[in-house]
């Protein structure tokens, strides 16, 4: 593995149940991520996936790229546009730096309105220097959950890959 | 960029602790582990079995506080708060997290936290709204062992406009966009004790130790002897209008149309500014002569209240239009409930004559008698 390489993409259907799942798995009863009606008398159009989600779907990219053994040292996110049902996010990594047995992999999670996610992942992993080049198709992605890890030969890149007309609603660097 | 007076007083917060060695609510276990799990599709088997680790990203779900709210943070976060609710800034959205994991968390674990106000942006506006970045530093830690580091940045702000597009800008009244809150009190912990009173439908005065004298509003320590010692009173609810102005224009939309006479429950009761601003036919909202001073969006009657024990008090006047408040017009007591989460004291015209005549002609800013210094209390007489 080495910088530059590309870890096969991962997509997640943003549906209500990981919503809401999400928030309630997090202990975060924030009525945004549970309410539609008081989400939009917040000025959102819908319910919205909290932070604590996306961290924890970020972090299962990784450890499912680079298999067992990975153990996550940091994750760093920024949240840009918002995932709403019925959107669906494709997270994809970026390998930037290898260091021995560990490799920072920048991540962005785009959907249909844009980059949801960007971030930066450190990642240790036995023999990681020596491991295949993950942009093999043959990269050993564990398809767990047919329902939102799909196989990644399916990945639909077409529709999701650029970031959408909407920018970042949510962004902005303090 | 103007001057950001909001932004200067943001920075004293800046460096300050919010909470310290505060415990998690739970030790670090499986069936929150495993809950986990499922909602992310997260099938690590590091995450299961006899030697499990918690995901390492679920690092702050450790320290949510959940449906029950916090106890026993310092007032810190609820200062901070409460200043930016007052400005408007009344809604919130996470931006950024930036976790470290130095130490794996296992089932059994006990975490204790800190959190400190590590930084304050200048005012930014955004998509969503203009606002303030609030940046805070939590350390997490096992038997004093630090186990792992969470910056965590938020956005609190006030939105641009609440998206219903089912009600143009130019329907009339009635379910609909939502008005904005009332400014939220500043409560700290020199004042708390009064707004329990208010709670409990209660108007505490204090009362020094030292010399008996009484005062409001709250201080930490008496204007007379000094002594920080005090205990409170709690005022009978008759007064008499010692001064007042008629607020007339611009009118403040948290302001408008509550609807008073039917006390607590006339909205939807949502904390981002939801009483719908719908007239229940109790309160027309109109300067009709039934309106009750605080009712309308237009003049209204700020009073300066002599309560009977001889402190004064700035509330609205009720029960009486604008222009017939007149000074020396006895008063009494009341609390009204002006959105789901805010009561006031306010006080309503009493029958009687006034005990002072009237010496002006009411209803004009400029008529005002200024009260001579309404945070000197008296003794009582």
């Amino acid at each position: 593995m080495r910088p530059g390489d590309r870890l096969p993409p991962l997509e997640i259907p943003i549906t209500r149940t990981l919503i809401v799942a999400g928030a309630i798995a997090s202990r975060d009863y924030q009525d945004v991520h549970h309410d539609p009606e008081l989400a939009r008398q917040r000025g959102a159009p819908d319910i919205f996936m909290n932070i604590l989600t996306t961290n924890g779907l970020v972090g299962r990219y990784i450890t499912d790229c680079f298999g067992e053994g990975a153990v996550l040292r940091r994750v760093a996110i920024r949240l840009g546009a918002p995932n709403y049902p019925g959107d669906t996010m494709v997270l994809r990594g970026t390998v930037s730096a290898v260091d021995g047995d560990t490799a920072e992999v920048r991540v962005v999670g785009a959907n249909g309105l844009g980059d949801h996610v960007t971030g930066a992942v450190t990642v240790t992993a036995p023999g990681l220097a020596a491991a295949p080049v993950p942009d093999d198709p043959a990269f050993p992605v564990p398809a767990h959950d047919s329902a939102q890890a799909p196989a990644h030969g399916s990945v639909p890149t077409s529709v999701h890959d650029s970031a959408g007309p909407g920018g970042t609603p949510g962004g902005g660097a303090p | 960029m103007p001057p950001d007076a909001l932004y200067e007083r943001l920075t004293v917060f800046v460096g300050l602790a919010v909470r310290t060695a505060g415990p998690g609510m739970d030790p670090v276990n499986e069936p929150m582990i495993r809950h986990w799990c499922e909602a992310m599709g997260d099938r690590n088997p590091a995450y299961r079995g006899p030697d499990a680790v918690a995901p390492p990203t679920m690092l702050q779900a450790w320290t949510m506080s959940g449906l029950s709210g916090h106890a026993g943070h310092s007032p810190v976060h609820d200062e901070l708060f409460a200043l930016l609710d007052g400005a408007g800034c009344t809604s919130v959205v996470a931006t950024d997290s930036e976790q470290e994991y130095l130490r794996p968390l296992r089932p059994g674990d006990r975490i204790t936290y800190d959190v400190v106000i590590e930084s304050v942006s200048e005012r930014k506006t955004t998509r969503l709204g203009t606002g303030y970045f609030l940046t805070t530093l939590m350390q997490l830690r096992v038997n004093g062992e630090l186990a792992g580091t969470h910056r965590f940045r938020i956005l609190k702000y006030a939105p641009v406009a609440p998206r219903s597009p089912s009600v143009p800008a130019s329907a009339p009244p009635g379910p609909g966009p939502a008005r904005p809150l009332r400014p939220r009190p500043v409560i700290n912990r020199d004042n708390a004790g009064f707004w329990q009173g208010v709670a409990g439908h209660r108007l505490l005065i204090q009362r020094c130790q030292g010399c008996a004298r009484l005062r409001f509003p709250w201080l930490p320590g008496c204007q007379g002897c000094g002594s920080p010692e005090w205990d409170t009173v709690a005022a009978g609810g008759r007064g008499t209008v010692y001064s007042f102005v008629v607020m007339h224009h611009p009118p403040f939309p948290a302001f408008a149309a509550i609807d008073s006479g039917t006390g607590p429950g006339t909205g939807p009761g949502i904390d981002n500014g939801t009483d719908d601003g719908t007239d229940d036919g109790t309160d027309d909202g109109t300067d009709d002569g039934t309106d009750d001073g605080t009712g309308a969006p237009g003049p209204y009657a700020v009073a300066l209240i002599e309560l009977a024990e001889g402190v004064r008090i700035v509330s609205n006047v009720i029960g009486v239009p604008y222009d017939e408040v007149r000074i020396g017009m006895p008063v009494e007591l009341e609390f009204l409930r002006v959105d789901k989460e805010l009561e006031l004291p306010v006080f309503r015209a009493a029958a009687g004559p006034p005990r002072r005549p009237a010496v002006r002609a009411p209803g004009r800013p400029a008529d005002t008698r200024e009260g001579d210094d309404t945070r000197e209390g008296r003794g009582p007489r």
